[in-house]
């Protein structure tokens, strides 16, 4: 039981990053057409967004009085000791808790990165193509895709970089004590509850968005009939502009927050994209209730795969898993869980 | 497209040599090497020679590649009598003298093995056909080592293998015109079992997450075999896929065993997040029976510990070398502070494993023409056969003739708690003696292949 515990925790917050990207693929489809292979990239540019702002903050000086210092007899100067400049304006206490809690305050600089990289993307290349095949805007999106992992390794090199989370969340939270198991069989670690708990207000926030606002609302009928909306006068175009851009925050933003839980590489947003988009058409191409359900019901599923138990039955399971739940899907529901009858079938 | 070289000269010198194997049925010496410049791929007619560099220079070993490049290039530069000669003036054989090799002052050209087999096998083909490569080294993998190793058995060139740590490249895959300096996995086990048993004691349960390929097969196997031989159980082992970056669902199932140890045979990012997501779960703070729950890692890069950060503060592994090895614990060490002075003049930080690695093979097989006196890959082969050296950072070694495998000190380390910086996250423990690691040519996690007859691709 402990176990199933676990793992149902596991798969909630795996198929919480699985949502939030699934998520932001699904607004761009809905809203403007195009199947976006450079979403994972956007995931990655939202992780190093934290690293830059978290290396921003430890940004120092060697200061005079230091000495040399010497590690294991050398000293070249990239073994000096630095002084970060946050610790020298603000003091040792105050310096140190803002680095320490450099990856939550990366989501105030990366919100605006963000939106404007969506907003660059889509105004300087993908909107020339939405009226090509989706095929064309595979390859184009992939091509970016490529290109940003490469300048992104280019600048950061290709190695994980460690993004720690606040001292306060590092550690595990003893659920096996609070539902009476044994102290110690189900630890879940803090930042991953974070995690799951951010990904449900961001995901929420979005629906919110779309469902109680007037920009929302002319978004939804824009996704539902664009030339009548045209008609009406409204520049829809504009507002779907600013979509893009917001899905390629939340997107960013699941990266910030995922860099604790790895540390961040050049390559992440691939390891996410093809799983993301299994996610989307599990649930459903442009149901963005379809993708959040698909992200977490598919995170589950991985999860439980991952078992001893089941892997000592059908070893190899866990790395086939979510594609064999995906051919079942759609050979009893070709549009998805949740897909709407029209989408991709013209 | 293969240079053949074929001369009148050069056929009458083959010929001679020929007869004179055939009229002295005795072991060739480098004297009646020296006589054969020609009749072997690659043989360099000019005043240069050229060796072929295969690195990862894309994909995510690419940090690792880059420090191997950087190294190569001080060997190269070294070798041709710039710099400050680095290890040449710590090197026990003193036949280099920065004059090149055999005075042909050396080239390099570079190829990138984006740590896939085909591809590595693709730019070592293209740096032995387009560029005459006559030797080539590097590689940042086993998969890549062996691919690239069998391949330069094919082409009659002499591979010096870069950073792999499968018994299998000097085991069931070892071929006679490969040589490798980088340790093993028996020698990983070997070296630490002994201090996991003082630091762990005798009486643990280990549980082991292995990644599903060869180097985690092969290192599985040694450090269980070690560890079990003095009273550890194992009490369970799961294969991890390779393209796996989220551990949780495997790190779950340990807190439900009984296990009191963690061996992860990881490398490279698998390492970085199987640790950083083990930590997260907080294994370093569980305690099972009374005993303080542990974590190993067999096999430790400064890159992995760059990027696991403070999560490897503690672990224990192993390494080939380190840099701080000669002031750590004296003068047998001798070299190590050479190559690190030069290095980081040059680059402005200390070396990594697999960059020693790199620059010691281009040093032994520039060494190993020159005592020989020929660039003949069989004369080659002969040369480093039974080579006992010193001087080149790791104390007394000796390159086996029966696998070509070097046998010299293994660094047992540990994550620092406190670093001083990004290059000091580890710091060196004990380091257990060559006899201690050293196995015989026939061991059983070695069975299998030969060496084969060395090929001069004539």
């Amino acid at each position: 039981m402990d176990a199933i515990i676990l793992q149902i925790l596991n798969g909630l917050d795996k198929g919480s990053a699985y949502a939030l990207i699934a998520l932001g693929l699904t607004l761009i489809f809905g809203t403007l057409g195009v199947v976006n292979f450079a979403h994972g990239a956007l995931f990655m540019l939202g992780a190093f967004c934290a690293v830059t702002f978290s290396s921003l903050l430890s940004f120092g000086f060697v200061p005079e009085d230091a000495g040399s210092t010497s590690v294991g007899g050398f000293s070249f100067g990239a073994l000096q000791r630095e002084t970060p400049y946050v610790v020298h304006w603000f003091g040792e206490n105050a310096g140190n808790a803002i680095i320490d809690w450099a990856v939550p305050l990366s989501i105030l600089f990366a919100i605006p990165v963000m939106i404007a990289i969506g907003v660059i993307m889509e105004r300087g290349l993908i909107k020339h193509f939405y009226k090509r095949p989706h095929a064309d805007q595979i390859l184009v999106t992939f091509g970016l895709a490529i290109v940003l992992q490469e300048v992104i390794k280019y600048f950061y090199g290709a190695n994980p970089i460690p993004t720690p989370a606040p001292d306060a969340f590092v550690g595990s939270f003893d659920f096996g004590a609070m539902l009476g198991f044994d102290p110690g069989s189900i630890v879940y670690p803090y930042w991953r509850l974070v995690y799951f708990f951010f990904a449900a207000i961001i995901i929420a926030a979005v629906f919110a968005f779309l469902q109680f606002t007037t920009f929302g609302m002319v978004v939804r009928a824009g996704m539902a009939d664009r030339e009548t909306v045209t008609l009406l006068g409204i520049d829809i175009d504009k507002r779907f502009t600013i979509m893009f851009g917001l899905a390629a925050a939340v997107a960013g933003l699941a990266g910030v927050m995922y860099t604790p839980i790895n540390s961040p590489n050049y390559h992440m947003g691939m390891d996410f994209l093809v799983l993301s988009f299994v996610v989307v058409v599990v649930g459903g191409m442009g149901s963005l209730p379809g993708a959040v359900l698909a992200g977490f019901l598919l995170g589950i599923i991985e999860a439980f795969a991952s078992m001893t138990e089941v892997l000592d039955v059908l070893p190899g399971i866990n790395q086939i898993v979510i594609y064999l739940v995906a051919i079942i899907v759609l050979l009893t529901r070709p549009r998805g869980l949740m897909g709407r009858k029209g989408v991709m079938e013209e | 497209m293969t240079k053949t070289n074929f001369t009148r000269r050069g056929a009458l010198k083959t010929g001679a040599a020929t007869g004179a194997g055939l009229a002295l049925p005795t072991i060739f010496t480098g004297a009646a090497w020296s006589e054969a410049h020609t009749g072997f791929t690659n043989a360099p007619q000019g005043s240069t020679v050229t060796l072929g560099f295969n690195v990862p220079q894309s994909g995510p070993y690419a940090d690792e590649g880059a420090d191997e490049l950087r190294a190569f290039q001080l060997a190269v530069e070294h070798l041709n009598g710039d710099g400050d000669g680095g290890m040449l003036q710590t090197f026990s054989s003193q036949a280099l003298d920065g004059t090149g090799i055999m005075g042909k002052r050396v080239e390099f050209v570079t190829g990138d093995t984006q740590t896939k087999s085909d591809a590595a096998r693709a730019s070592a083909r293209s740096m032995i056909e387009k560029d005459g490569a006559i030797m080539v080294s590097g590689g940042s993998s086993s998969g890549v080592a062996v691919a690239v190793q069998a391949l330069c058995q094919e082409a009659g060139v002499i591979f010096m293998a870069g950073l792999t740590h499968s018994n299998d490249t000097t085991g069931k895959d070892k071929k006679a015109n490969g040589f490798r300096h980088f340790f093993n996995s028996y020698m990983s086990g070997a070296a630490l079992a002994p201090i996991l048993a003082a630091q762990y004691g005798t009486d643990r349960k280990a549980y082991h997450l292995t990644a599903d390929y060869n180097w985690g097969y092969t290192t599985e196997e040694a450090i269980r075999s070690s560890t079990e031989a003095m009273g550890w159980e194992t009490v369970n082992t799961v294969l991890t896929p390779l393209t796996q970056t989220d551990f949780s669902s495997y790190i779950a199932p340990v807190l439900q065993s009984d296990a009191d140890v963690l061996v992860l045979n990881h490398y490279g990012g698998n390492m970085v997040n199987s640790l950083t997501n083990a930590v997260q779960f907080g294994l370093r703070q569980r305690e099972v029976g009374g005993k303080q729950f542990e974590i190993v890692v067999p096999l430790y890069s400064e890159l992995m510990a760059r990027g696991a950060g403070e999560n490897i503060a503690g672990i224990l592994g192993s390494q080939n070398w380190d840099w701080k090895l000669e002031n750590q614990l004296g003068d047998r060490y001798s070299g190590t502070n050479a190559f690190v002075q030069s290095f980081g003049q040059k680059y402005g930080f200390p070396p990594s494993q697999a960059a020693h690695t790199c620059y010691v093979q281009t040093l032994l097989y520039a060494d190993a023409v020159t005592r020989a006196g020929s660039f003949n890959p069989c004369a080659v082969v002969e040369a480093l056969e039974g080579f006992e050296f010193d001087g080149l950072g790791n104390g007394p070694t000796l390159y086996r003739a029966d696998d070509h495998q070097c046998f010299k000190d293994v660094v047992v380390v540990r994550g620092k708690e406190n670093p001083e910086n990004e290059f000091d996250l580890v710091e060196i423990v004990e380091v257990t003696p060559v006899d201690q690691v050293t196995y015989p040519p026939d061991h059983p996690q070695f069975a299998g292949g030969s060496l084969g007859e060395c090929n001069t691709g004539a």
